[in-house]
């Protein structure tokens, strides 16, 4: 079984989000870069599923369309485990943009991981285009995967609940919360076995660009907090039915 | 030329989200001078079906396949591609729950389309179509362009609201000709949460941090949430902790909500706990440290022991509702 795994770069989760003067473009400068946290997840599960004892898993690959920026954490993603690395060369313009090219480069792969959502522009979509680029099968939500002899069991997420379920591959795993405990950290020995993995460089194809922002707002700043005393929270509960209306 | 809105249902009865999204695309269709139409997948009776009218929708295609049950997004999308065409779609909308979201990229592809999600808005602009959406998960706002001729959005939860319009209600039967081979999911077992207010639907949500100390300590929280009808959840320590349950968790990495009312109790506020609720209409918050960051996402608070506040919150519950 062939693993891929596609890696978001986005800002940490912890920056303040900055916009250029005339609000066009996000501001990059002084950002600290990660891989998006359900694609660290996943890659740790896809790790998990290498490594377990009688694993079938030949290889796990990650990639990612991005500049030259992204490989360091691409570099990051080959020191927590994967063997190979690809990376489209081009700027991510949108979802569809993205996953046709990922489309053409990635064939032959029996499980591949999304993440629910990039942390950045929250599209939600990369993973179920590819996966109809492909004419593959995608199931959504996956807080859970197991690997069986020509099909996965998958549990997922659903309204109000979960469900497990079975699905033959080659499968799209749109992962969240749950697929790994926590992600994986890279070891030294990792980091110095990273530096001597391919990461093959691919050229994009032709793509029209169906979705794009014309600008950016923060948005509208809060009124201050009322605060009331310890010996208030009474008033405070009148004032939600009073004031804001919401009791 | 039409508005297609994909109704989504749990068990064949239909939730708040789908009447939202159904709210939505009536009024979109209202703004570009076009027909609103639902489309409803699986096993839902026509009582169910003929409820859309109360939200201003009075075409409904229905396709009462069970095998829909089993929510395979490649079906989905085929058979909802299958109901564009059929009503020269222009816009389809989809709620931007777990199965909205999972088919409308699918569905995006089939139909060439442009896809929006988590739209917060009817859009600023037909031409170009131009619609505001969530991104860096709540920190900011975009406003997206689309540039194909046809559009797919999925609506931001608690966005634009449920708004009643009653109108009488014609429901069409259709069949997307899906043969068994486009239905590749086998489920084996269903779990769901019972007797409690989901957290994707409630209006009010009262939610714990590693302020409130231990387990032991939600009983005020349940009590609370119990009183006012609300749902419960927690930050991302409390639920790696085990004190409660995964599902709870918001934020970032978590659920994303949108209540009307939000309690923030022992929590401060870390800027991935925002992410996942700063979409709230009024947050409320209780901490002992006056510089938590909570308090800057807050419209009302107490610097204060919670183990103090919490009680009197229930007694002054209890009594507006009484
Ligand atoms: C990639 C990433 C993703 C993350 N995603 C999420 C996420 O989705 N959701 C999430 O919640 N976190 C997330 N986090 C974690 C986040 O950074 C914070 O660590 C977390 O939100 C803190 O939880 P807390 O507020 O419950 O605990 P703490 O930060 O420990 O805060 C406890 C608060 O309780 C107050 N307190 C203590 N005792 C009392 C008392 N008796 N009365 C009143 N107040 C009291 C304290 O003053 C303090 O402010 C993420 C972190 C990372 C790195
Ligand atoms: N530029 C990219 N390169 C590779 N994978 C990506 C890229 N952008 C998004 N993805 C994948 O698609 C998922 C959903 O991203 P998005 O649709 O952008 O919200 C992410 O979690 C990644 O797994």
């Amino acid at each position: 079984m062939k693993i891929l795994v596609l890696i978001g770069n986005v800002p940490d989760t912890t920056t303040k989000i900055k916009f250029n003067a005339d609000k066009t473009a996000f501001d990059a400068a002084g950002v600290q870069w990660i891989i998006n946290p359900w694609d660290e997840l996943a890659l740790t599960r896809a790790m998990e599923l290498k490594e377990a004892p009688g694993s079938k898993v030949e290889s796990v690959t990650v990639a990612n369309v991005g500049r030259q920026e992204t490989e360091a954490t691409l570099r990051k993603a080959l020191a927590i485990g994967a063997d190979k690395a690809i990376r489209v060369d081009a700027d991510a313009r949108d979802a569809f943009y993205v996953a046709s090219q990922l489309a053409k480069v990635c064939q032959g792969f029996d499980l591949i991981f999304a993440g629910v959502e990039a942390s950045d522009y929250n599209g939600a979509a990369v993973g179920g285009m590819l996966a109809e680029l492909l004419g593959m099968q995608s199931v959504s939500a996956v807080s859970g995967l197991q690997a069986e002899e020509g099909f996965v069991r998958i549990t997922r997420e659903i309204e109000g609940g979960s469900q497990t379920l079975t699905a033959a591959t080659p499968l799209m795993a749109i992962v969240q919360k749950g697929i790994a405990k926590e992600p994986r950290i890279p070891a030294m020995r990792g980091i110095m076995m990273a530096r001597s993995k391919p990461l093959e460089v691919l050229s994009p194809v032709d793509t029209e660009t169906r979705v794009s922002f014309a600008s950016f707002d923060l948005p509208p700043a809060k009124a201050a907090c009322k605060k009331f005393s310890e010996e208030q929270a009474k008033e405070l509960i009148h004032a939600l039915r009073d004031e804001a209306k919401v009791l | 030329m039409s508005v297609l809105i994909y109704i989504d249902n749990t068990d064949g009865k239909f939730k708040k989200a789908g009447f939202e999204a159904v709210s939505y695309g009536v009024a979109l269709a209202a703004q570009a001078g076009s027909e609103a139409v639902a489309v409803s997948l699986g096993n839902v009776a026509e009582a169910e079906l003929l409820k859309l009218g109360n939200y201003g929708v009075s075409k409904v295609l229905s396709s009462t396949d069970e095998r829909f049950a089993s929510m395979d997004n490649q079906a989905a999308a085929k058979a909802l591609a299958f109901a564009a065409a059929k009503v020269g779609a222009e816009i389809v909308v989809l709620a931007h729950n777990n199965l909205g979201k999972a088919i409308a990229p699918r569905l995006a592809v089939k139909l060439q389309a442009g896809l929006v999600s988590n739209a917060t808005g009817l859009p600023l602009n037909l031409s170009p179509f131009t619609v505001n959406k969530n991104v860096f998960t709540g920190k900011a706002i975009g406003h997206a362009v689309v540039h194909t001729a046809v559009k797919v959005l999925t609506l931001s939860y608690n966005s634009y609201g449920v708004v009643e319009k009653p109108v009488s209600v014609n429901i069409e039967a259709f069949d997307a000709g899906l043969g068994d081979a486009d239905f590749g999911l086998k489920v084996e077992q269903t779990q769901k949460v019972t007797g409690k207010i989901l957290l994707s639907e409630a209006e009010i949500v009262v939610a714990g941090g590693r302020g409130m100390k231990g387990p032991e300590n939600w009983g005020g929280i349940e009590e609370l949430a119990e009183i006012l009808g609300a749902g419960t959840a927690c930050s991302r320590p409390v639920s790696d902790e085990g004190w409660r349950s995964h599902g709870e968790h918001v934020g970032q990495t978590g659920k994303i909500i949108a209540p009307n009312l939000y309690f923030a109790l022992g929590i401060s506020g870390a800027i991935q706990h925002l992410g996942g609720v700063s979409g709230s209409k009024v947050i409320v918050a209780v901490n002992k440290d006056p510089d938590a960051p909570i308090f800057e996402a807050a419209d009302y608070g107490i610097v204060g022991d919670v183990m103090k506040v919490l009680p009197q919150f229930i007694e002054a519950a209890k009594e507006l509702k009484a």
